[in-house]
């Protein structure tokens, strides 16, 4: 009786641990399959690499690289914000501040990371592009730069945290080592503890980015949504959630639009399935170096 | 707790009433020791005793350690350590430190050593190249690791490890080096060789070693000083400790009746 009970509880719980796995399955199977129209019809080299996306035109043109040109320009605009801020406030944690700064500090960085996207898009649409509409006297405040603002800001507290974590990880030895040989504080800090953290930090951008690539409620808001190349900074971009975002409702079910969309969708996917195996490997590797954590 | 007749030397560092606290526990009591000029000092004890607060208080690596409180002095040449006015920089270039872990830095074998040479601001290549290679051999692991300068420390042995360790604290031109139970975690090969190598650097360096092996103490040192509770119990030469202690505590830790 007890051990029927005990197998049952053993069987459900290893349902609940596969499911996840079904699910990426499930979701991966949707991709491929909604997709494979767009596959079959269009060249996927001129899906990749067409120049236009007007997919209400007649005949319509579905080339993605101003989608794909609007997703990593906001990615990398957003990192070059996020990085340095978020990484400086990790080595203030982590370095300087006082046990009651980070016992005040640490949660506050947490409530950032917890805020829904969304809020953060109203942020952008009401605070920053009207700000930057009047600062550099643009047509629209909604575009790239903006769109960089907001992500970037969205993304500090994640790349705070993991940083942080990267930091904490350097053993208090080297540290040690490194002040007994009468090194200050400075060369300690950028010549001992960050090459020894520097590979847990690149996984930190790594999986930044990843997430930017991903994030759609605020891009769509404050990103402009123009399908076009951007040629400057307040160019107002489409990066590729956006475009999947706004266009699915009106893409007839079964129709080359909607079956694009899915195909871009899949390249989403794999661009972040690659930068998320990336991380994976350089975090493995910066294990091995540290020789677990002596 | 007079000094031996026999000591000769001149005392390097001096500490002078030296008491310490962690918050409210009182570590140290009143400690009165002479460290001498190239020779070598052991503290031995207990686990608990002290001895690792103390040797961690000639660099003030102490410092680290947040609500702690020194009172009395530390001498060394001619200043107190504990002075507002002590170059931290400059005392712990004086005063180098060999850790109970081996911990190189997860770099090059070369690396680790021009480290040294490098925060003091030294970017003579060739001059940094000799200095590696003299503190290696100072060391006795250049013929170890001279055709791999250029692969990680982190792939050496333990005991070539804390070798390693001993040449970067050399590679900045100490005059004292305080090790911490340098060989806590070596096999016995390899505790032999550092053992040796003490005896070596004792010609040109004053040495202070914190050991829990009463053997290794008698081998290496020639003073001792037996510590209990955070007092300092005993101090003399180390054949005289060794074999008639004056206290009768220092003779049952010596004889294993407690420890």
């Amino acid at each position: 009786m007890n051990s029927l009970k005990e197998r049952l509880i053993k069987y459900a719980f290893t349902a609940m641990g596969y499911l996840s796995l079904l699910l990426l399955f499930g979701i991966m199977a949707v991709l491929f399959i909604e997709s494979r129209p767009a596959v079959k019809e269009l060249n996927i080299l001129n899906f990749l690499f067409g120049p236009q996306w007007r997919p209400a035109r007649t005949p319509a043109e579905y080339g993605i690289l101003p989608l794909i040109a609007g997703s990593l320009s906001v990615s990398f605009g957003a990192i070059s914000i996020c990085v340095p801020l978020g990484a400086g406030a990790a080595l203030y944690l982590n370095e300087l501040a006082g046990e009651t700064q980070r016992r005040v500090l640490k949660p506050v960085i947490e409530i950032l990371a917890g805020i829904p996207s969304i809020i953060f898009g109203f942020f952008g649409l009401v605070a920053v592009a009207p700000f930057l509409q009047e600062t550099f006297n643009l047509p629209v405040g909604v575009c790239l730069f903006t769109a960089s603002i907001v992500l970037g800001i969205m993304t500090i507290p994640a790349i705070t945290t993991i940083c942080e974590d990267a930091l904490s990880f350097v053993p208090r030895s080297f540290k040690e080592a490194s002040f007994a040989m009468g090194a200050n504080r400075w060369q300690t800090l950028t010549k001992v503890t960050i090459p020894a953290a520097g590979s847990g930090i690149c996984t930190a951008i790594i999986l930044g980015i990843g997430r930017l690539m991903g994030e759609t409620m605020s891009v769509l808001m404050v990103a402009g949504g123009a399908a076009v190349i951007p040629k400057s900074i307040f160019s107002p971009v489409r990066p590729m959630t956006a475009a999947i975002a706004a266009e699915m409702g009106e893409a007839a079910r079964g129709s080359m639009h909607y079956s694009a969309l899915f195909l871009i969708g899949l390249v989403l996917f794999l661009i972040t399935l690659a930068l998320n195996i990336l991380s994976e490997h350089i975090s493995k590797k910066y294990r091995l170096k540290l020789g677990q954590g002596r | 707790m007079e000094m031996d007749p026999a000591a000769i030397t001149t005392p390097k560092i001096k500490t002078e009433n030296l008491n310490f606290f962690y918050g409210g526990f009182h570590a140290l009591k009143n400690i009165n020791l002479n460290v001498h000029e190239m020779q070598v000092t052991a503290l031995i004890g207990p686990s608990g005793c002290g001895k690792s607060t103390l040797i961690r208080l000639f660099n003030r690596m102490s410092d680290m350690t947040p609500k702690t409180r020194a009172e009395g002095k530390i001498m060394f040449e001619g200043g107190n350590i504990f002075d507002a006015k002590t170059d931290l920089v400059k005392l712990r270039r004086n005063i180098g430190m060999v850790f109970q872990k081996p911990n190189p830095f997860p770099k090059t074998i070369f690396q680790n050593i021009s480290y040294g040479p490098e925060i003091q601001g030294c970017k003579d290549k060739d001059f940094i190249y000799h200095r590696v290679e003299e503190s290696l051999k100072k060391a006795a692991l250049w013929d170890d690791v001279k055709t791999r300068l250029h692969s990680s420390a982190l792939g050496m042995s333990g005991g070539q490890q804390q070798r390693l360790c001993i040449a970067r604290a050399l590679a900045v031109e100490p005059k004292v080096i305080l090790f911490d139970e340098p060989c806590a975690s070596l096999d016995p090969i390899s505790t032999a060789k550092i053992e040796e190598l003490i005896l070596e650097l004792k010609k040109n360096y004053t040495i202070l070693i914190v050991t829990h092996n009463m053997q290794q103490a008698s081998r290496v040192s020639d003073y001792t000083a037996f510590m209990y509770l955070g007092n300092l119990i005993e101090f003399g030469q180390t054949d005289r400790v060794f074999t008639v202690p004056k206290d009768k505590k220092t003779e049952e830790y010596l004889s294993g009746v407690f420890g």
